[in-house]
């Protein structure tokens, strides 16, 4: 049981942190709460259906298809709809909403909403120790594990990463250095919808797909952003494996309850928040920055 | 120039406020069946699509007989939008009736939703037929309170006492091939259901009824509904030793399951209900590993439970390309159930209507012979009659990608009785379960 937990957390954990680590990226540098996060994860999924199930190309060209596209539509979507309201949280925050709502309307009128899946990239299980881990598993992790370094090279050895970072730090001597901070935040967006889009690439083979499968992922990483601290990368790292693996152990250790896995992960975010309101790496007091 | 613009304008405004907020004036020669479910969903789907049938069927012949004149069928679409919004569901229903003034109704798919559906409709003191909840309240409530909710039937599918009961039935079929076939003494089963509301009274009655059946249970996992990963639960499972994994899946759990079981080979045979699993799309959503998975349906390709079955479901695939679901049963609902209904009582009168579908059974139905039941005291119930001759369902098994009937067969209710509808086939093992107990 101790290694399904591990796995489970492992896996539950690392697509929480790759769409957690997106949605602060772009709240660190832009103070955008960009609720249609994880609709771009529902898209990039779709797109791999779509590439895959009715086209009849191999999954790897979804993937790209999913990375470039998605991407694309998310700076596209934050250049019409987020950048002109930026200034305005409420706004942006209730335009992400709709945004995200008419993404998932969208994909209801292509799709409907009956429930598809794509192919395993790698077919089959293997065992250790007894326990049966699916190969796609696997190599979802190693993915996952790829990306996490990808990122972290952009954002601490790329000069761009160090503009993002300056930015998401202070805006205002970001721009008095010169930084251009507009054109910072677009490229935040595009990665943070990249890493969205690639989170739905290398998740799709282990779901259900439906144009509602959005939600459930964003209460999460919501909650993996609040956790670890708001606009914290370090933090919504953390805090996707401690949520990931506190709803492996529920699971796990009350099989008639595995419903409320969401609910206790909820709650755990609740009781460090009593205690500590600003998160696990977040900043007290806003002068701080 | 400024003013007449203004004018014109203001004009125009009233226009459009007139035409959109008055429903258009209908011919007094239609009779309006509301068709309200899940629109963007299968089970949305398969309620119009069962009506359109019906709908055309009676307007082809000129319509329904109302006292001296005909008056022809006109349906009125409504999304319930019922798996995200109860609220939304009774919105519907409350427009369906008030704005778009529907003289029937049917429909309606998730318990939660139908509860709150039904006294909107009742309310409004209209026929409401439900054609997709399966809980007992639904129509407990009749007898209950019957000059309440009398306007209300059940159209499909049979309550979930019933639905649990032939599960058993269909499980022990199964228990019992296992037996025989791969020699267990004693079959283990590992009960699976999703976490809703018309899955707990369910599983209660499978715990009781097991050790009656002389099997035993080896635990109770309720994954979310939605549950994208239940390889804990497989897990979990397959370490019990269960030999038959009893599902209750009406949502997209059950894709989830059936993938992972198969992927895994879990060896256990899978049987139950598996709402997701009656959809021929099943097999492309779990790649192909779903094979072996057994499910309660009302309709199979091939199979026959009496005369009018094979015309519409030959009918329903050569319009639609797939198999009637149980929502489709709309077109019972509508052609068995409302119009004779209508055509006895010569009126739309719903207190009319409601006494002439009360006398109106029993009748024939491509899925049998529908008969309502009433409770202890007599009192009406409007819930549908289960058993041979009439409603059991069907079992279906997929095997090799084709959705195939596999139950009744050689079924034996009572002594000196043996049901087998025409077009099953034998139940098939899963080869990594024999290659398991072989061993």
């Amino acid at each position: 049981m101790i290694l399904d937990i591990i796995i489970t957390g492992l896996i539950s954990g690392s697509v929480y942190a790759l769409l957690a680590i997106g949605f602060s990226l772009i709240f660190g540098v832009a103070r955008i709460v960009n609720i249609a996060h994880t609709a771009f994860y529902m898209l990039a999924a779709y797109c791999i259906f779509f590439v895959t199930q009715k086209a009849g190309l191999h999954p790897v060209w979804g993937m790209l298809a999913a990375f470039v596209s998605v991407t694309f539509l998310g700076l596209l979507a934050y250049k019409l709809f987020i950048d002109p309201i930026r200034e305005h949280e409420g706004a942006v925050l209730i335009g992400t909403i709709a945004l995200a709502i008419a993404m998932q309307e969208f994909m209801l009128l292509l799709f409907s909403g009956d429930y598809v899946s794509v192919p395993s990239l790698i077919k089959g299980y293997f065992a250790i120790s007894g326990v049966k881990v699916f190969y796609q598993q696997l190599l979802t992790f190693a993915m996952v594990l790829v990306i996490l370094f990808a990122l972290w090279v952009l954002l601490m050895k790329t000069r761009l990463g160090l503009a993002i970072r300056s930015t998401a730090e202070d805006r205002e001597v970001a721009n008095l250095m010169g930084m251009n901070d507009s054109r910072v935040a677009m490229t935040a967006m595009g990665v943070s919808v990249g890493l969205a889009a690639i989170t739905g690439a290398v998740i799709a083979p282990l779901t259900i797909l439906s144009p509602f499968m959005w939600t459930h992922p964003l209460i999460m990483v919501m909650a993996v952003v609040v956790l670890g601290g708001m606009g914290s990368i370090k933090g919504s790292f953390a805090g996707a494996y401690i949520l990931g693996f506190a709803e492996a152990l529920v699971v796990f250790l009350i099989p008639q309850g595995a419903f409320l896995k969401g609910s206790v992960a909820l709650s755990i975010m609740i009781l460090v928040l009593l205690i500590r309101p600003e998160g696990l790496f977040g900043i007290a007091f806003e002068e701080e920055r | 120039m400024k003013k007449g613009l203004a004018v014109w304008s203001v004009i125009g405004a009233v226009c459009l406020a007139l035409t959109a907020g008055f429903p258009a004036w209908a011919a007094d020669d239609v009779i309006k069946i509301g068709v309200i479910g899940p629109m963007n969903f299968m089970q949305g789907k398969g309620h119009w699509n069962g009506a359109v049938m019906a709908m055309e069927e009676i307007n082809a012949k000129g319509g329904v007989q109302v006292g001296d004149k005909k008056m022809k069928i006109e349906l009125i679409k409504a999304d319930s939008n019922e798996f995200l919004s109860i609220t939304d569901a009774t919105n519907a229903m409350e427009l369906l009736l008030t704005r778009n003034k529907a003289d029937f109704v049917v429909g309606g798919f998730r318990t939660e939703a139908v509860l709150a559906m039904q006294d909107v409709a009742m309310d409004n003191q209209k026929i409401f037929i439900g054609c997709g909840a399966a809980h007992p309240e639904l129509c407990t409530r009749v007898a209950k309170d019957y000059n309440r909710y009398k306007y209300f039937f059940r159209g499909t599918p049979f309550n979930s006492m019933f639905l649990v009961k032939t599960c058993f039935i269909q499980m022990a079929t199964v228990a019992g091939i296992l037996k025989k076939v791969l020699n267990i003494p004693k079959i283990k089963v590992a009960i699976v259901a999703e976490k809703q509301v018309w899955a707990d009274p369910m599983v209660a009655a499978t715990q009781k009824t097991l050790p009656k059946l002389g099997m035993e249970e080896v635990g109770v996992w309720r994954p979310s509904q939605t549950a994208t990963d239940v390889t804990a639960e497989l897990s979990a499972i397959e370490s019990s030793g269960a030999h038959v994994i009893f599902t209750i899946f009406s949502a997209s759990v059950g894709i989830t399951f059936a993938r992972q079981a198969g992927e895994l080979k879990i060896p256990a045979a899978q049987v139950g209900i598996n709402v997701e699993a009656q959809k021929e799309g099943f097999w492309d959503a779990t790649q192909g590993m779903g094979n072996y998975v057994m499910t309660m349906n009302t309709y199979s390709r091939d199979v026959e439970v009496n005369e009018l079955t094979k015309p519409f479901v030959q009918g329903y695939i050569d319009r639609y390309g797939e198999v009637p679901t149980y929502t489709a049963d709309t077109y019972t609902a509508i052609l068995r159930g409302i119009v004779p209904a209508i055509e006895k009582a010569g009126s739309l009168d719903s207190d009319k209507v409601v006494q002439a579908m009360e006398a109106g059974v029993p009748y024939k139905s491509p899925s049998g012979v529908v008969d309502y039941l009433k409770d202890e005291q007599g009192k009406p119930l409007h819930d549908l009659k289960w058993g041979p001759g009439f409603l059991t369902s069907l079992g279906v098994q997929w095997q090799d990608g084709k959705l195939v009937g596999v139950w009744p067969n050689k079924w034996q209710p009572a002594k000196g009785v043996e049901v087998t509808y025409k077009g099953v086939v034998p139940y098939k093992i899963a080869p990594w379960i024999i290659e398991k107990y072989k061993k």
